[in-house]
């Protein structure tokens, strides 16, 4: 039987909406799809979003996960929002600065510095 | 005081995402036995997962009648992996670079590269269904 679980937890704050992951590997395909779509979900409620989506749980996450940042950030950006990420750990920081994806994202120690500037 | 004896294994995986779930596990526990850092476990961790997925989709093209090979040998040093699949195989020239501007906004095409990135030797068979990669233990700072 599939494990259910809540995948992200979601904040809204007066200038911005933070998602936060729940789990602490982000694998299987199907996770990032479930995944891809709770998070969709929350854009596609809101007309221009500024979305922060928090990694504090966040230990390990394969390059699958790169793909669902990436249409999520298309769908944020075409609609006139923002998306910044935050919470990053080291090691997977690196697999950020590998695929050279630290030129694509604005990336935020914490949620606070994050938050800053957003209007 | 980890184990220093060498182990190894092989095995015959159904060609789904999730397949090599236990066999990453009991990888990742042998790693840990053996005192590797948890830079050298996320390292190999990693390139598993995407050399697995590799396998099933690319290689296998999601089809779920063939399988996967996985063999894997680990010892104080090092730790090698072999994946094999019953594709026909791809040509690594032939592979986009993803950090290439026209690609860098391309959802998928990460995998190969992760692999190089994270693996101290990474081959593949002419004809390109099997790949083997090692990681050498890194000496503690």
């Amino acid at each position: 039987m599939s494990e259910l679980k809540p995948r992200i937890r979601v904040e809204y704050t007066k200038n911005a909406t933070i998602i936060t992951f729940t789990d602490e590997k982000i694998l299987e395909e199907r996770d990032v799809r479930a995944l891809q779509e709770a998070v969709m979900h929350v854009v596609e409620q809101s007309g221009p979003i500024n979305l922060i989506l928090d990694f504090y749980n966040v230990r390990f996450l394969s390059s699958a996960v790169l793909g669902l940042l990436l249409r999520v950030s298309k769908r944020v950006y075409e609609a006139g929002g923002q998306l910044r990420l935050c919470n990053i750990n080291p090691k997977i920081y690196e697999i950020f600065k590998i695929t050279r994806l630290t030129r694509v994202f604005d990336i935020y120690r914490d949620a606070l510095s994050a938050l800053e500037g957003l209007e | 005081m980890g184990s220093q004896t060498p182990v190894s294994y092989s095995v015959v995986l159904e060609s789904r995402p999730s397949a090599a779930e236990e066999v990453c596990r009991r990888i990742l526990r042998e790693l840990e036995d053996r005192g590797y850092s948890s830079d050298d476990i996320f390292a190999v961790h990693l390139a598993l997962e995407e050399a697995f997925i590799n396998a099933v989709k690319h290689g296998n093209k999601g089809d779920m009648g063939k399988i996967v090979n996985l063999e894997y040998t680990i010892s104080a040093d090092k730790v090698e992996i072999r994946v094999v699949d019953q594709g026909q195989g791809f040509d690594l020239t032939q592979v986009p670079d993803p950090r290439c501007d026209g690609n860098l906004f391309k959802p998928s095409g990460r995998g190969v590269l992760l692999i190089q990135a994270y693996m101290d030797e990474v081959d593949y068979n002419e004809t390109g269904n099997a790949v083997r990669m090692v990681r050498y233990k890194r000496r503690p700072v």
